[in-house]
């Protein structure tokens, strides 16, 4: 899954995409899995620097992983 | 190296530019500690969901009331509404004070007279006072306010057998403006059924007519609404001294001061629009000292205030059970607290406060209790940053109510504790068990065994 290649990101968590006009805000979290995303990091990897990085459970990580990939789904924010 | 704070990933449409980002955020500070004590302490050593009263707020909200209103009138008494919140300790609060107790009912009347309050400094209102109840109240000299002729019937005959004059006053229902009008209590003052009780009253010669009284609504936004019921209730003592030569002794104007909460559906919060009670006093006590009465026959003025009282003094602190997404894209967190705890949040739309750090994100979202039933909705849209399943909230301003109108459905009712002036917690009112709830319970023979 990658984020369509058009998106443009920024660090501050304002998220842009030109084809639809749309603008997002994200928190940081999400900011970090998005710049990861973008970078083509698989998921799993992305897991791993998020556990490394952040005082979280990795159950509770996955959860929010799948939940958050929906999201970028519903915004159409993936490439398929 | 440490590792850094960790908020589920979330992601929101700015809607009409970046106005939304900020426009609708409602909490920007955690709300850690409540009168110096930290919500986390309280939270470990009595559990959750929990209840915390601040004696310190409930003084300072009644010594404000008093001087707002003393310092414009010469005779003043507030009695303290028992079923705004009457948890003994709440209510020993009030009458260390100086409050009276206001009663609605035997149960109340009698919780009045074990917390300690003398038969005449109980005011006893309401539309249901059984004989018995009367009786009690005849004996101790307690203030009986009349709220429909089968009472005032119903008075004279007990009046006869016990061989005694009961002290009454007459409810009063009145149009001052407000709508809907709450003409279900009391006697009609435009119609004349008012003046018509107190008539019977005195031709009666068997009660001592001390007091006229009106509770004209609850958090009542208008202050010229009371101006009215001063105006109304004063027509009404001018009447009873010079037809009925009778003087009346004190007018009690009742509750209905609204608190700081945020009523729903309403565009401004409660902070904003509410009138102070300094904005009270003023338009009450103008009214009063416009009536005509010398400065010896003053009426003594009776307030009966519940909910600006004790409102902003009560907390309910509730922990994350769950987030969810809702089938349109919404985020939903459950709490452990529902409306079987929170009454009010049927009428307000209760300020709530992530109880920990947060980043500056923040997300609409619907807050449910417990409860596996679809009216368990604390709050249908609020703004908040996000929970994360362990996390702690406080609700504002749920003192008034609450720990009355509480339901045991589904769960049992929690620890309430009170945080003293000095920092000291107490707890005031013990959790609720399974034993407790099944006590009044009885089985009947043929239903004990079972075989499954
Ligand atoms: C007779 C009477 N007095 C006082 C009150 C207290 O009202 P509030 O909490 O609005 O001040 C009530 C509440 O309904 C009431 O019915």
């Amino acid at each position: 899954m990658y984020l369509k290649k058009n998106i443009a990101t920024s660090e501050s968590g304002f998220i842009f995409n030109p084809s639809s006009g749309d603008s997002y805000n994200v928190n940081p979290v999400a900011a970090e899995i998005l710049q990861q995303l973008k970078q083509g990091t698989a998921l799993a990897a992305i897991k791993e620097n998020i556990l490394k990085d952040y005082e979280v459970e990795p159950m509770r990580l996955e959860q929010d992983l799948e939940d958050f990939m929906n999201q970028l789904k519903e915004a159409n924010l993936l490439e398929n | 190296m440490k590792k850094m704070l960790y908020e589920s990933p979330s992601i929101q449409k700015l809607n009409g530019g970046m106005m939304n980002k900020f426009g609708t955020r409602t909490e920007y500070e955690p709300v850690k500690q409540i009168d110096g004590v930290a919500v986390q302490t309280m939270m470990a050593q009595y559990g959750s969901p929990l209840f915390v009263l601040s004696e310190r707020t409930i003084r300072r909200n009644y010594q404000n009331a008093v001087r707002a209103f003393k310092t414009r009138y010469p005779k003043v008494q507030f009695a303290w509404s028992y079923k705004t919140n009457y948890l003994n300790a709440v209510c020993k609060i009030f009458h260390q004070e100086g409050s009276w107790a206001e009663v609605v009912s035997g149960f109340e009347y009698r919780k009045a007279i074990g917390n300690g309050v003398p038969g005449n400094k109980i005011i006893f209102n309401g539309p249901e006072k059984t004989n018995e109840e009367l009786e009690l109240a005849v004996n101790n000299g307690s203030l009986i306010h009349i709220d429909h002729f089968d009472e005032l019937y119903q008075l004279i005959i007990l009046s006869d057998q016990l061989n005694k004059k009961p002290r009454v006053a007459i409810r009063v229902n009145m149009d001052t403006g407000i709508y809907p009008m709450w003409d279900r209590f009391g006697f009609n003052y435009e119609n004349g059924q008012a003046f018509s009780a107190l008539s019977k009253i005195v031709a009666s010669g068997k009660m001592e007519l001390i007091g006229l009284h009106c509770h004209i609504g609850t958090f009542m936004l208008s202050t010229d609404a009371y101006a009215t019921a001063v105006k109304k209730l004063g027509d009404l003592a001018w009447k009873c001294k010079t037809q009925l030569n009778t003087s009346i002794q004190y007018i009690d104007l009742g509750g209905g001061f609204p608190s700081a909460n945020t009523l729903r559906g309403s565009f401004l919060p409660g902070t904003d629009n509410v009138p102070s009670v300094d904005e009270f006093a003023e338009a009450i006590t103008n009214g009063l000292l416009q009536l005509g009465f010398g400065a010896d026959e003053l009426p003594l003025l009776i307030l009966e205030s519940g909910r600006v009282l004790i409102d902003d003094a009560g907390y309910l602190l509730a922990s994350v059970i769950a987030n969810k997404r809702l089938s349109d894209g919404r985020r939903a967190t459950i709490l452990d607290a529902g409306v079987n705890l929170l009454f009010t949040s049927f009428w307000y739309d209760h300020k709530i406060s992530p109880a920990q750090d947060f980043t500056q994100h923040s997300e609409d979202m619907v807050l449910y209790g417990p409860l596996c039933m679809n009216i368990d909705v604390i709050r249908q849209s609020i703004n908040l940053p996000i929970l994360n399943r362990g996390d702690k909230v406080v609700v504002h301003k749920v003192g008034a109510y609450n720990m009355t109108q509480w339901m045991q459905f589904i769960q049992m009712r929690p620890n309430v504790i009170l945080i003293d002036e000095q920092g000291q917690t107490h707890l005031v009112r013990a959790a609720e068990n399974l034993q407790y709830v099944e006590q009044p319970e009885r089985m009947p023979e043929h239903l004990k065994p079972i075989d499954l």
